[in-house]
């Protein structure tokens, strides 16, 4: 158990990386999981096609939460299309350990957020509930 | 209200009827605490399924010849030990389900859309299940109806008050409640319900599905129009039951047509068949209702009023010992007041971790709104952990959910 919810998750869970807002966001969306309550805000700055900047907040369980920390350093400097191409071997790949399909959809709702925000359809998530602005 | 029994319940030699108990997860021995969401099948009942394919089985109501006799007597013979079970006057109210949700839509289909309009009104609560309570907001929502929704108090047992802020409805049509709520544990009575629905010419459905696995039902003394169970929360297969009262099913149109449900059909006309049999399509799940029977067998064997008390222990012990760990929110009635289920937060960890620490020491319980989101939504939570408690539990399982708890707390540092 140890190995799940290993030091770099709790890390990214406790002290999540780019979490807040942006004074002038070029795009928002936000989702919640249903099935659990988990959120997720996401504020991007896009200029010229690339993201320059990024900001989550939101609340929920650990890998909704540490993943979207994660992937968020990951974005920055990307190109909108490469951000749209992120996907669930992506966000594992970052965690560093294998999920369940119900879990996956906790790690995924932040790279679904990210793809909502950029005008893409995110994809695999059917269930997650999306209000955009 | 303790419920005495001359001979409590062996829990021990009980789960040795359970094969999967038996079973280690992760090299650990397996402590299954999530019998409200399905309960594990003795091998009674994984037998008699076993059986019937092996040397039983036919189709049913049809067969001259002898196998599909040995089918139809026990096929019927299913229901009639779940009439029994019951306490249903007969057996020709007790129709085969899939499950409760399919029972509970069945009602609203086959009744609702029959009795209900502009104008008339749906009571249920904020405390059900999403399977008795979306079919009837649904209902109201395709038939111009509306609905009202019962209160609870912080306690999680129906506010009084907003049954009496509802007195004054007219055209009431129909009444949904569950004897036992699933996320809570709160104990509904039922009776009084029922009497303020005949009152106002409303007929009740009751959601059975956590309440005939744990303790004695008659659905005669409950008073109820209509109720619902699950054999798969039962110990049996995927096949349930509707109980419905003779003179509301006789008058009531079918659900599902098709073969088995018509007397006889020509172009231009098709008469149903009597009840039960017109609200049972199509070649039933006949092993699945066969083991239904063998899972009230079962429970009958080990004797319910058994069942009902050795879950109060459980659950006055269960609820010590979270309540005695700092940082344990407890959520419900008191134990004297519920039935065996403990809804619970750990501090601020998402119960989806909650769970997931637990799966490590192969501890299995609930974790996210248990399919009854206003539940969580009135005490203002995202989501709660629940461990539930059947015949095959030990006051040794709860100890280890415990140990499991302090586990998650050190891991998130809390």
């Amino acid at each position: 158990m140890d190995d799940f919810y290993r030091e770099n998750i709790l890390d990214h869970y406790r002290n999540p990386r780019n979490h807040g807002h942006l004074d002038a966001p070029t795009a928002t969306a936000e989702g919640v999981n249903p099935l659990c309550g988990d959120e997720l805000r996401v504020e991007l700055d896009v200029d010229e096609g690339i993201v320059r900047d990024v900001r989550f907040n939101g609340r929920g369980c650990a890998i909704s939460q540490a993943a979207a920390s994660m992937i968020s350093d990951v974005v920055k400097g990307k190109t909108v299309d490469e951000v749209a191409a992120l996907g669930r071997d992506d966000v594992l790949e970052e965690l560093g350990i294998p999920l369940t399909p119900i879990r996956l959809k906790c790690a995924l709702l932040s790279v679904s957020v990210l793809k909502v925000a950029l005008g893409r359809t995110p994809g695999e998530d059917r269930e997650i509930q999306w209000r955009s602005e | 209200m303790a419920v005495e029994v001359r001979t409590p319940l062996d829990a021990a030699k009980v789960k040795l009827d359970f094969p999967i108990l038996g079973k280690p997860v992760y090299g650990k021995p397996l402590v299954y605490l999530d019998s409200a969401n399905s309960a594990q099948k003795p091998r009674a009942v994984i037998d008699r399924i076993s059986e019937v394919y092996e040397s039983g089985y036919a189709n049913v109501h049809r067969g001259v010849y002898h196998l599909g006799v040995v089918a139809t007597d026990a096929y019927e013979g299913a229901r009639d030990k779940v009439a029994a079970f019951l306490n249903a006057p007969s057996r020709r109210e007790v129709v085969f389900t899939r499950q409760a949700t399919e029972a509970l839509n069945l009602v609203a289909y086959a009744y609702g859309r029959a009795h209900v309009g502009p104008g008339d009104h749906i009571v249920t609560t904020e405390l059900e299940h999403h399977s008795n309570l979306v079919p009837w907001w649904y209902l109201a929502q395709s038939t111009g109806a509306s609905i009202h929704y019962l209160r609870i108090t912080e306690q999680g047992e129906l506010d009084p008050e907003s049954l009496e802020a509802l007195a004054h409805l007219e055209e009431v049509k129909i009444v949904a409640v569950a004897e036992v709520s699933n996320a809570l544990g709160t104990l509904n009575d039922v009776s009084a319900l029922a009497r303020w629905a005949h009152d106002r010419g409303a007929v009740l459905v009751v959601d059975g599905a956590q309440a005939a696995p744990h303790r004695p039902v008659d659905v005669q003394a409950l008073g109820c129009d209509f109720y619902a169970i699950s054999g798969h929360k039962m110990c049996g297969p995927g096949a349930g039951a509707l109980w419905g009262r003779a003179e509301l099913l006789e008058q009531m149109q079918p659900f599902l047509t098709g073969g088995e449900m018509i007397s006889s059909v020509s172009l231009e006309r098709t008469t149903w068949n009597e009840i039960p049999w017109k609200f049972e399509a199509g070649t039933p799940a006949i092993a699945e209702c066969i083991g239904l029977g063998a899972a009230v067998d079962y429970l009958q064997s080990v004797g319910m009023e058994a069942i009902e008390a050795h879950e109060q222990m459980l659950v006055r012990y269960g609820h010590d010992l979270l309540g005695s760990i700092p940082g344990v929110t407890l959520f419900g009635p008191p134990p004297e007041r519920r039935a065996g289920i403990l809804t619970f937060n750990v501090a601020d960890i998402h119960p989806h971790d909650v769970a997931q620490v637990l799966d490590a020491d192969a501890i299995c319980v609930r974790a996210g709104h248990h399919c009854a989101q206003p539940v969580v939504d009135h005490f203002g939570v995202a989501a709660t952990t629940r461990a539930s408690v059947y015949l095959y539990n030990t006051t040794a399982d709860l100890d280890r959910l415990a140990e499991g708890i302090e586990r998650v707390k050190r891991t998130f540092g809390v």
